[in-house]
């Protein structure tokens, strides 16, 4: 990918209205890979007792990211729709923190793209969750 | 000699305001919209459409992240929902706790998979969870989601979670 296509790429993720819901910002994109970050919003909680994020909004961020990744990769035609997604969830994201998702599209062919990412607050040793998904390979 | 049945409006009033709580005492739920339709100890979760749950503009369709996290949401309620049912009936969980937002711990979510069978329209979804597995410590949900026909699911999930401690 050009780093002009590298921000048309940014654009169009950061233009989908959900993404806007959420507040992620593309802080990478470019070669199968992305990272992608989303602060930390009392309305994403999850567990009002601690003011832990839900689960299902590291879901979104981590589909996101694994879309962005897809597209990115030099051999995806720029289309892409999620066909499977795993999400191991070690610990709760610490509150207050925002979550930064980063993934990778490590093989790729006409059909399907194969891609890992890993979620992590501030304390980067230690991921809040780790995702393997698959998706389509298709025209934008 | 037999108790009475309850009449049944207080039977209602007690089980509505156990689901009141447990479903709007969770900002996310609130942020995505989901709301619950309860008949007896079913429930069926339910996602109104809203621009913002779009994830791809130009078909459009409803973000996978969003159909995700409904899945999520569904099996998680509907887990503590059949885990909390029998101390809502006994009344061992109070009325006024639940109304004052004193929750017990619900049960957290260890992992997570969807499977997108289609694209999500830009119109209200509909799904249900069942407990496949519930045990003291782990339990297994699957869940489906559909819109307007209930044979033609767009996704489905299965995932795992950790109970909380029954002594805390």
């Amino acid at each position: 990918m050009t780093a002009n296509q590298n921000t048309i790429a940014r654009q169009f993720i950061e233009s989908i209205p959900h993404a806007g819901a959420l507040g992620l910002t593309v802080t990478h994109i470019g070669d199968g890979t992305a990272e992608i970050v989303m602060p930390y919003n009392p309305r994403l909680i999850g567990d009002p007792d601690t003011g832990v994020i839900h689960g299902g909004a590291v879901s979104a961020l981590m589909d996101t990211c694994g879309g962005a990744a897809v597209i990115s990769h030099p051999q995806s035609p720029g289309g892409t729709a999620t066909i499977g997604l795993r999400i191991d969830y070690m610990r709760a994201a610490t509150p207050g923190q925002s979550i930064t998702a980063r993934a990778t599209c490590h093989h790729i062919t006409r059909s399907v793209a194969f891609v890992r990412a890993i979620a992590t607050d501030d304390d980067t040793d230690r991921p809040v969750a780790t995702a393997t998904g698959t998706f389509t390979v298709e025209e934008a | 000699m037999r108790r009475p049945p309850e009449p049944v409006q207080v039977v209602k009033q007690r089980r509505d305001a156990a689901l009141h709580a447990l479903v709007g005492g969770v900002p996310y739920i609130q942020f995505l919209g989901i709301r619950f339709d309860r008949r007896g100890d079913e429930l069926t979760g339910l996602l109104p459409y809203d621009d913002k749950l779009i994830g791809n503009p130009l078909l459009p369709a409803i973000h996978g992240g969003v159909t995700a996290a409904f899945l999520e949401v569904t099996a998680i309620i509907t887990l503590s929902w059949a885990w909390l049912w029998e101390d809502i009936e006994s009344g061992k969980l109070k009325l006024s706790d639940l109304e004052s937002g004193q929750l017990p711990r619900l049960p957290k979510t260890i992992d997570f998979s969807t499977d997108y069978l289609r694209t999500g329209l830009p119109r209200d979804a509909y799904a249900r969870a069942r407990v496949t597995r519930s045990g003291r410590r782990y339990a297994s949900v699957h869940a489906q989601a559909w819109q307007d026909n209930h044979d033609r699911p767009f996704a489905e999930c299965s995932a795992h979670f950790l109970m909380p401690r029954s002594d805390g």
